[in-house]
């Protein structure tokens, strides 16, 4: 492996080795649909999950790997969904040429909005931040269920059925594919500066200003082809359902996985799907649950399931994993039975 | 005479968004922190003074006593449970928490109580007419409750030992402790008394809305924040301001622009405040130190 690795470069190995993991994935997904080991309902299930993934990942560029908390981001997903159905409403293309425009039309939107409201918004710091991004998100809603063309309070009805398990894969692994690349770069590095020091990245001549409202129009582009998805899924929108109480929604995942880890929103994201649709005799419990999961995660584990861990696939193969040593070192120490101190 | 009708509506509504920005106020220039449960505790109040009169058949003044009482508890309460362990930790921490104690306060109301709207009858029915118009009782009590409060909260934080502490725990928490000042009584004492005020205007919001349901306390709490932050957030008197303000422009909008639309105005101002002048009308701006 160090072999190959050496001889192609570094970066290029780590994107074959993606590709070549995402493209087996998929193969996986696929056979176990086709194959009858997941139903029609397990594998229906994959689509929420895969558009909450979306929504968790875009939401911890800003509060997690940015450090300002935008309480709006149902707004930007409200935004893409209503562009993207409208547009789907209106032309009659074939699906496989209308989706993706839909989807594209969406994160354009939600960036628009996302440049429009970042702009004055970012010029505020945290709580301030918080509360205007709030401002925001409602007078988006407000404003969609006073207009005619959106269906007003009634919704948008009769949306067509387009999001599949497979345009939902396209979209999940392109948004951590586009997440990623950024925090690697040079712009992901300012990025993470300033959430460390404002001030200080300021002084060693980081343009705060741009690089907050790009982190912040990324993550409503995402959130709008998250809006995009939703709206071809359950082929209705309902402004209702974009307020504050689905951001927080979000921001549960994002906590409970870690601020500043899009593996830990991912995990977050996955679990957070998949429990109250386990535990369905629960389900009157749930938003009690996630109130106290926030509370006792800030509490006990602020740093939430997953810290600062990220998945790198050529760190696992290379065994210099954090996460595989650190269970090795579990393992290890049940082997030997030894109580090691401190770690 | 329509236009003056709307303005009285407005102080009315917006006495009680003053009381309740009041709370968010000297929490936040206490603690420098955005307490999202305040809001909620109003939905508390308001079902604590229900529970009193309907289900135990109490005399209103006994309800509404215990309704104050059991709000400054839970203010108390969440700050040492919730906000306390969390007090030197990032401030993005404290938010979130606040937020999860709005939503679990919200989403135990609906288990407890049921999401469907409860009804409470009005204190103080009937009309009154000054100088040929007719008011609501209800509307006048709610000013005059409300500026006998704001007078009283003005004159305890300027002349008692307890309102000294405040003043100087939120100007350096530190040195205050230095001097002798118990800053965990403090604290505690801000949030009961923050409280207790949300539970006076949950009782006077009571009276002239008579409906109340679980996820009430959002909006309004929302509301008063604006209204804590158009005013200057750390200010008392910033934060009469700013209620009064906010009341007489959401009554405005309802009555000559449309109803729906009375919450984007409301954000409107707070989002053009912000941007003109982020300390708010009557507060001072700080500068960070690096």
């Amino acid at each position: 492996m160090d072999r190959i690795k050496e001889k192609i470069g570094k970066t290029r190995y780590t994107y074959i080795l993606n590709t070549l993991a995402t493209i087996l994935l998929f193969a996986v997904i696929y056979a176990l649909i086709n194959f009858g080991v997941l139903n029609r309902y397990q594998s229906l299930l994959l689509i929420p999950i895969g558009f909450n993934i979306i929504l968790a990942v875009s939401l911890n560029l800003t509060a997690g790997y940015l450090g300002q908390l935008p309480l709006g981001h149902a707004g930007f997903m409200s935004v893409g969904g209503y562009a993207s159905a409208l547009f789907t409403l209106a032309v009659d293309l074939p699906p496989a040429v209308e989706f993706p425009l839909a989807i594209l039309i969406a994160a354009l939107s939600a960036a628009v909005f996302g440049v429009l409201i970042g702009l004055p918004a970012l010029r505020l710091k945290g709580d301030y931040l918080a509360i205007i991004t709030l401002g925001f998100g409602e007078i988006i809603r407000v404003i969609i269920t006073n207009l005619k063309f959106t269906g007003g309070a009634y919704g948008l009805k009769g949306i067509e059925k387009h999001t599949t398990v497979t345009w939902v894969f396209i979209c999940v692994t392109l948004t951590l594919f586009i997440v990623q690349t950024l925090m690697e770069s040079r712009h992901g590095r300012a990025i993470l500066s300033i959430r460390e020091d404002e001030i200080a990245s300021e002084a060693s001549g980081i343009s705060t200003t741009f690089y907050k409202v790009l982190a912040f129009t990324v993550s409503a582009a995402l959130a709008g082809v998250a809006g995009a998805l939703y709206a071809h899924y359950l082929s209705i929108l309902d402004p209702n359902n974009f307020g504050f109480m689905k951001s927080t929604e979000i921001l549960v995942m994002v906590v409970l996985g870690g601020l500043g880890s899009t593996f830990g929103s991912i995990v977050a994201a996955v679990v957070l799907t998949l429990l109250p649709e386990w535990l369905r005799s629960f389900s009157e419990y749930r938003m009690v649950v996630y109130a106290l999961v926030l509370i006792l995660v800030m509490i006990y584990r602020p740093s939430g399931l997953c810290g600062k861990y990220e998945f790198s696939l050529d760190r696992i193969i290379s065994g210099e994993d954090e996460g595989l040593k650190k269970i090795k070192a579990i393992f290890h120490r049940k082997k030997s039975g030894k109580e090691e101190v401190g770690e | 005479m329509i236009f003056l009708s709307q303005i009285i509506n407005g102080l009315q509504i917006g006495s009680i968004y003053a009381l309740v920005a009041l709370g968010y106020s000297m929490v936040y220039g206490i603690v420098k922190l955005l307490n999202f449960a305040h809001g909620d505790i109003i939905m508390v109040g308001s079902y604590v003074l229900w529970f009193g009169l309907s289900r135990l058949g109490l005399a209103p003044w006994l309800s509404v006593i215990i309704s104050i009482t059991v709000c400054s508890a839970l203010g108390m309460l969440i700050e040492k449970v919730a906000y306390k362990p969390l007090r030197n930790s990032p401030k993005i921490s404290l938010l979130i928490t606040a937020i999860g104690v709005s939503y679990l306060l919200q989403n135990l109301s609906q288990l407890i109580f049921t999401p469907n709207p409860r009804m409470l009858p009005n204190f103080f029915p009937g009309y009154v007419s000054i100088g040929g118009a007719q008011f609501a009782v209800v509307t006048i009590v709610t000013i005059a409750v409300s500026v006998v409060i704001m007078i009283g909260l003005s004159v305890m934080v300027k002349n008692t030992k307890m309102g000294k502490a405040m003043r100087a725990v939120s100007e350096n928490s530190d040195v205050a402790q230095l001097m002798g000042i118990n800053v965990n009584n403090t604290i505690s004492f801000t949030f009961a008394l923050g409280s207790g005020l949300v539970a006076v205007a949950s009782v006077l919001y009571c009276c002239s809305y008579s409906q109340i349901e679980p996820t009430m306390g959002s909006m309004l709490g929302i509301k008063a924040f604006v209204a804590a932050v158009l005013g200057g957030i750390g200010s008392l008197p910033g934060a009469m301001l700013g209620g009064i303000i906010i009341g007489i422009f959401e009554s405005l909008t309802k009555a000559y622009i449309s109803s729906q639309l009375a919450d984007a105005v409301v954000f409107g101002i707070l989002i053009i405040v912000l941007l003109i002048r982020p300390s708010g009308i009557l507060g001072k701006s700080i500068r960070e130190k690096v």
